[in-house]
């Protein structure tokens, strides 16, 4: 059976009112005040340190996103945690407070089916996100050239947009994921607290538990364990299982596009290091392909996520 | 008395909205169980029940909200299922304790729904003002609505329905929960409305608000129609008589005289003077001139118009009783 009319009808409508909404939220202001002074500290570290230390370096401005100093983590490893957190913050509640504010069923009684409700909803969560990212991203750039006096150069810049993208994806899973949380769970204090578990999980104990689990499916061989090596079994499986992580897929991704000289994320086989110049930087086309596979994971996740929950809202009853 | 009184042949000509054996199932249990009506344009529909009999699933469904089991429903011409855009566009609808964007002014949320109608900002201004002045929020028309009391919020749910120039305009529980004030005036909006040429289909359990704005009722019980028509006509078929008219009047003869005129099932003596009719119909001149015809003279005619109320505990307890329902 076909619906008469487009399925987009008022999608912009309810894009703009929600973008409104999002970025005049005290919610979001916290969160990004939040990020935005934790993203300061983190550069601040990482200038510091390159003032002190480098003295040449033809990707000074993608050190800047990468390098650590202790106590503080790098601005891409920052990134990679609170991203999550102003996702879920925009996404836990996005549809069961249209229900408890009983606004839902008023709403729908207009001429605009369910997908465009949602698909504006989502497409406003991630244009405020890809809003707060770009200003991250032209704060690190514009820091950099004051504080380190380099202008950046061509590759750097593409490198640090497709940086952009892959943040843009890794928010949009999580922001999937707090939207579908906000759709199964009628209360957005069980959504929001639901989302924080699953992140939390997987940012914290996941990497715990991945490599013993891994050590559970295939046992170390006691002969690498003599040599003091990895079983590569063991090593395989660990890897594969931490990459169900979004944030271990974002890290990897990062790892590829941000540090040039990054040749694999994998098991490094002794075929790939045949006439390799150790430390060369890889061209950039040749970093993406590296992390190719983590970036389409990625865009696949937020992708399932969203048409998850859009299949339970088409069938979702509409009254309280 | 049959319990199918919805098993009209062919809807009138007029008619706006008709149902044929509309059900809806929730699992084993229906919710909505083969109903069928036919509201005709520019009337004041009510649909009177106990919560949980219906009323609100039949709007949903109407509105193309919740899916159709079985059955059909046209809604000007319209199937919800398959064009519930040009249903959307004709028809306006008040949730029970609708809510708004508390965070918005009255214009700003009326703006927001009349920019998903698709209506042009110079429209949008002109439409959204007038509907305030007419629901009379005008002078709060840019505080935020979570400073609005509920009638308030009524009656901007109201505005919204007139923003879209609603053909067709369904109110589900409109009154529940206002003040006594505020009912009456949202009953008189709702008078405006229907004088304006809108049809209006409201649900309720507040029978004596829907019997002083409804011209007719259908009365839902387990997700059946057991009665529908006027209040006339359901009073004529539960309590017996529509109407109870009494006379006070002196003379000789006169009970024999009443009991003569058409339509008058019923005349009791109540006193010497005192006399108490049953018909079906409001009797008053015919007894007046009855009373004049045998020399009487006149002191006092009253009438007592059928109570919905009644009408409704009668039904209700005849069907508890499990005469006809094993719902």
């Amino acid at each position: 059976m076909r619906r008469e009319g487009s399925a987009f009808q008022g999608l912009g409508t309810v894009f703009v009112k929600e973008l409104s909404d999002n970025i005049s939220s005290v919610r979001m202001l916290v969160l990004e005040l939040l990020v935005v002074l934790t993203a300061l500290a983190a550069l601040y570290g990482a200038i510091d340190n390159l003032r002190q230390n480098t003295a040449e370096d033809p990707f000074l401005l993608l050190r800047l996103f990468t390098i650590a100093r202790d106590p503080l983590p790098s601005f891409v490893a920052m990134l990679g945690f609170l991203v999550p957190l102003m996702a879920i913050g925009l996404g836990f509640d996005a549809v069961n407070s249209e229900h408890n504010r009983r606004t839902l069923s008023r709403i729908l009684a207009q001429p605009i089916y369910r997908d465009a409700l949602l698909m504006g909803k989502f497409l406003a969560g991630l244009a405020t996100l890809g809003i707060s990212l770009t200003a991250l991203w032209l704060m690190v750039i514009g820091l950099g050239l004051i504080f380190l006096g380099v202008p950046p150069g061509g590759e750097e810049i593409a490198r640090s947009l497709v940086f952009l993208v892959v943040a843009l994806f890794y928010a949009g899973v999580w922001l999937s994921l707090a939207m579908l949380l906000s759709i199964v769970f009628r209360s957005p204090a069980t959504a929001a607290l639901v989302a924080l578990g699953v992140w939390l999980f997987l940012t914290v104990l996941w990497p715990m538990l991945a490599p013993a689990l891994a050590q559970a499916i295939a046992p170390p061989d006691p002969r690498y364990a003599a040599l003091g090596l990895q079983t590569p079994d063991t090593g395989l499986w660990a890897q594969f299982l931490l990459r169900i992580s979004p944030n271990d897929l974002f890290a990897e991704a990062m790892q590829a596009i941000l540090s040039p000289q990054t040749r694999t994320l994998g098991a490094v086989f002794l075929e790939q290091l045949r006439g390799a110049l150790m430390g060369a930087p890889l061209p950039f086309g040749e970093s993406v392909m590296i992390a190719w596979p983590q970036m389409v994971s990625l865009i696949a996740g937020t992708i399932v996520l969203f048409v998850a929950g859009y299949v339970i809202f088409q069938r979702q009853e509409v009254r309280a | 008395m049959s319990d199918r009184h919805n098993d009209n042949p062919a809807p009138p000509l007029d008619s706006v909205i008709t149902a044929q054996g509309l059900t809806k199932r929730y699992g084993q249990a229906n919710a909505v169980d083969a109903i069928s009506f036919a509201i005709r344009k520019g009337e004041v529909f009510g649909l009177l029940g106990p919560n949980g009999a219906g009323k609100t699933t039949t709007i949903l469904m109407m509105l193309g909200l919740t899916e159709i089991s079985s059955g059909q429903v046209s809604v000007l011409g319209f199937d919800p299922a398959r064009a519930p855009l040009q249903v959307k566009r004709r028809v306006g609808y008040l949730p029970d304790s609708v809510g708004f964007y508390d965070n918005l002014t009255a214009v700003e949320n009326l703006a927001y729904t009349a920019k998903l109608m698709g209506l042009s900002l110079k429209e949008r201004t002109e439409r959204i003002a007038d509907a305030l002045a007419r629901v009379r929020l005008s002078e709060v028309a840019n505080k935020r609505v979570s400073t609005y009391s509920r009638g308030m919020r009524q009656r901007l749910g109201l505005a919204e329905i007139i923003v879209k120039r609603a053909e067709i305009a369904i109110l589900d529980e409109p009154t529940s929960g206002l003040d006594p004030q505020a009912t009456i005036e949202f009953l008189e909006l709702i008078g405006e409305l229907k004088r304006g040429g809108t049809t209006v289909l409201l649900s309720s359990h507040l029978l004596d608000q829907v019997q002083r704005i409804c011209d007719r009722v259908a009365l839902f019980q387990a997700g059946r129609i057991v009665m529908m028509g006027s209040v006339a006509e359901l009073a004529v078929q539960v309590l017996g008589a529509g109407f109870v008219v009494e006379v006070e009047a002196e003379g000789d003869g006169i009970a024999r005289k009443l009991s003569t005129i058409p339509g008058v099932t019923r005349v009791e003596t109540l006193s010497a003077d005192r006399y108490r009719m049953t018909a079906d119909r409001d009797v008053r001149p015919d007894a007046a001139s009855a009373v004049v015809a045998v020399g009487g003279a006149l002191k006092r005619l009253s009438v007592d118009e059928p109570s919905l109320e009644a009408i409704y505990a009668r039904t209700f307890q005849a069907s508890e009783a499990g005469v006809r329902h094993a719902a």
